[in-house]
């Protein structure tokens, strides 16, 4: 009964996008056909066309650098702040705990006029700092939750062994709390880089220029001449997604317990 | 003095950790909030700078409260965020009900659970209007087979089109809303359960009277995170939608968006996400009336 129901809810998750990379395999023929051809013929078409006519790679690439910056971005800044909130005597942690929560449930369209302001200001719009900035403040609230929560569960003795062997407290948290916490750091790296990789609504305000636009803005823009592309739609897509659903295979433990620990445990 | 020494410099060492995390939520995210509320207060046309920046007091506001689309707007969003967010607890409980049994392979079905949340939204949204387009969407020829005359154009029908924003929006983020209930569920002894199925309680009884008290907390939790971010809905309308069939689909984030930077009109634009934020901030509080300070009494400890 209930591997059935678990059964159930795989083929409702998962043959939808099924679909999805099917048609990105087929031919103009095969998508416009009714009744619809369930399996395709296996061509490649579709992919050559998105990485000739519609500059797929260059979509990849800027995807790279704004997920990639902003991970990297958002660890630092967020490493520091959650090893001070875990260990350190901080006046009014709960607080700013709960002011990062707030963060994390502001709506975006009440931050898109002035953050737009802002980098027009700065001469940052179609930028790539321009985009990671938002996404670093926007990331930070989940980073610096998932931190604290690993942070905390590590016994306090192993830094202070570190400290009464001449570390000081940066040198024991660089040193032995860094390596511990390993897991955690890459769990909040995996869900901060699928943020970035997936965000749409900063990235459609700040890079309006092609040459600089991530993959959501560029599969929300795709357009033929007289037709909607959906093989080429189908095709990025794919591209897209396949390096997420491999993190999700892989690291599916570390994910739910990142999510779990954002919102659960805290 | 020796003991204070140590001690003041790691007070120092903890507000530089925190100092730059602090300094970019407050100037991107807080700071933001005030602004646009100061940028609501005047007549700002992106494309015409010549007009200056008048400041216009409530002017903004008052033609808010005169402007139909405005209020259907708010209106869509509501029945948008209490249907989406209803349905996703729903299926997310059972789901995590279905999940938390020990078989063979849980971990991969899991992860199969979980792609949809992994998926980029605007692929998700490409993905569901390409099965339900019109001439060669899947659906159509799931329910009509070969009587092509009969097809219907889900996505230009108003109550489909919201329909079916919800349904991508269950579909992608259910998963979510299972995880958290799922934590919530591992937290119950295996041995209640078994207690209870030995008292010869059914497990619809087991399930009313032990699982569900349990796993409330875990279920409010999922609730205020799956509202907060259903009223953030914006790429499954855009790409879907684009807030139509006459004006069907089109949520605040939407309309603040269009009216912000497609049509220029920013301090008409900044009046509607104060709307959304005002909106947001009186569930939020609603909701720490009902749920209590739970969220924040866990890292207290």
């Amino acid at each position: 009964m209930a591997a059935l129901g678990a059964g159930a809810f795989c083929l409702l998750a998962l043959a939808p996008f099924a679909w999805l990379v099917l048609t990105s395999f087929k031919t103009q023929l095969e998508v416009t056909a009714i009744p619809p051809t369930l399996w395709p013929g296996g061509s490649l078409e579709f992919y050559r066309s998105a990485l000739t006519r519609y500059g797929l790679m260059h979509f990849v690439l800027n995807s790279l650098i704004v997920a990639g910056g902003t991970t990297v971005c958002t660890l630092c800044l967020g490493v520091g702040a959650a090893y001070a909130l875990a260990r350190l005597r901080v006046p009014g942690r709960p607080w700013l705990m709960g002011a990062l929560l707030l963060v994390s449930m502001f709506p975006q369209i009440s931050l898109a006029g002035p953050i737009w302001r802002i980098l027009q200001a700065a001469g940052w719009l179609n930028t790539y700092q321009g985009l990671i900035i938002p996404y670093v403040t926007l990331t930070l609230p989940l980073a610096v939750w998932i931190l604290t929560s690993y942070f905390s569960e590590l016994p306090r003795e192993l830094e202070e062994a570190a400290m009464l062997d001449g570390c000081g407290r940066l040198g024991a948290l660089v040193r032995v709390i860094l390596p511990l916490a390993g897991p955690g750091v890459f769990t909040a790296a995996i869900l901060v880089f699928i943020y970035a990789w997936n965000e749409f609504f900063f990235a459609l305000l700040i890079m309006t220029r092609r040459a600089v636009q991530t993959l959501p803005v560029g599969i929300a823009l795709f357009q033929g001449q007289f037709t909607i592309p959906w093989g080429e739609i189908a095709a990025a897509s794919t591209v897209a997604t396949a390096p997420l659903v491999a993190l999700v295979f892989l690291f599916q433990r570390r994910i739910v317990s990142g999510l779990s620990a954002g919102a659960i445990k805290g | 003095m020796a003991v204070m020494a140590p001690r003041r410099g790691e007070k120092l060492l903890a507000w530089g950790l925190l100092l730059p995390c602090l300094a970019a939520v407050c100037a991107f995210a807080f700071w933001p909030i005030v602004y646009s509320f100061v940028l609501s207060l005047h007549r700002i046309v992106l494309g015409l700078p010549g007009l200056g920046e008048p400041f216009v007091g409530l002017g903004n506001y008052a033609r808010l409260l005169a402007d139909p689309t405005a209020r259907s707007s708010a209106g869509i969003t509501l029945v948008f965020v209490a249907v989406s967010t209803l349905c996703e607890v729903a299926l997310g409980t059972l789901m995590a009900l279905a999940l938390d049994r020990s078989f063979r392979g849980r971990g991969l079905v899991r992860a199969a659970v979980l792609v949809p949340w992994a998926i980029p939204t605007v692929v998700a949204s490409q993905m569901w209007r390409f099965i339900l387009n019109d001439r060669y969407g899947l659906l159509n020829w799931l329910i009509f087979g070969d009587q092509v005359g009969s097809y219907r154009a889900w996505l230009a029908e108003p109550g489909w089109a919201l329909a079916a924003v919800i349904g991508a929006d269950v579909w992608k983020t259910s998963a979510f809303a299972a995880l958290i209930v799922l934590a919530g569920l591992q937290t119950i002894p295996r041995e209640l359960n078994e207690a209870a199925a030995l008292d010869g309680a059914g497990s619809w009884q087991r399930f009313r009277h032990l699982t569900l008290p349990l796993v409330l907390p875990a279920l409010a939790v999922a609730l205020v995170f799956r509202t907060m971010d259903a009223f953030r809905v914006f790429d499954l309308v855009y790409v879907m939608t684009q807030g139509g069939p006459a004006n069907a689909t089109n949520v605040l984030q939407f309309y603040g968006y269009k009216k912000m930077f497609a049509e220029g009109f920013m301090g008409y634009g900044s009046a509607v996400s104060v709307m959304v934020f005002v909106m947001v901030l009186a569930v939020s509080l609603l909701y720490l009336r009902l749920v209590g300070r739970r969220l924040l009494r866990g890292d207290a400890r």
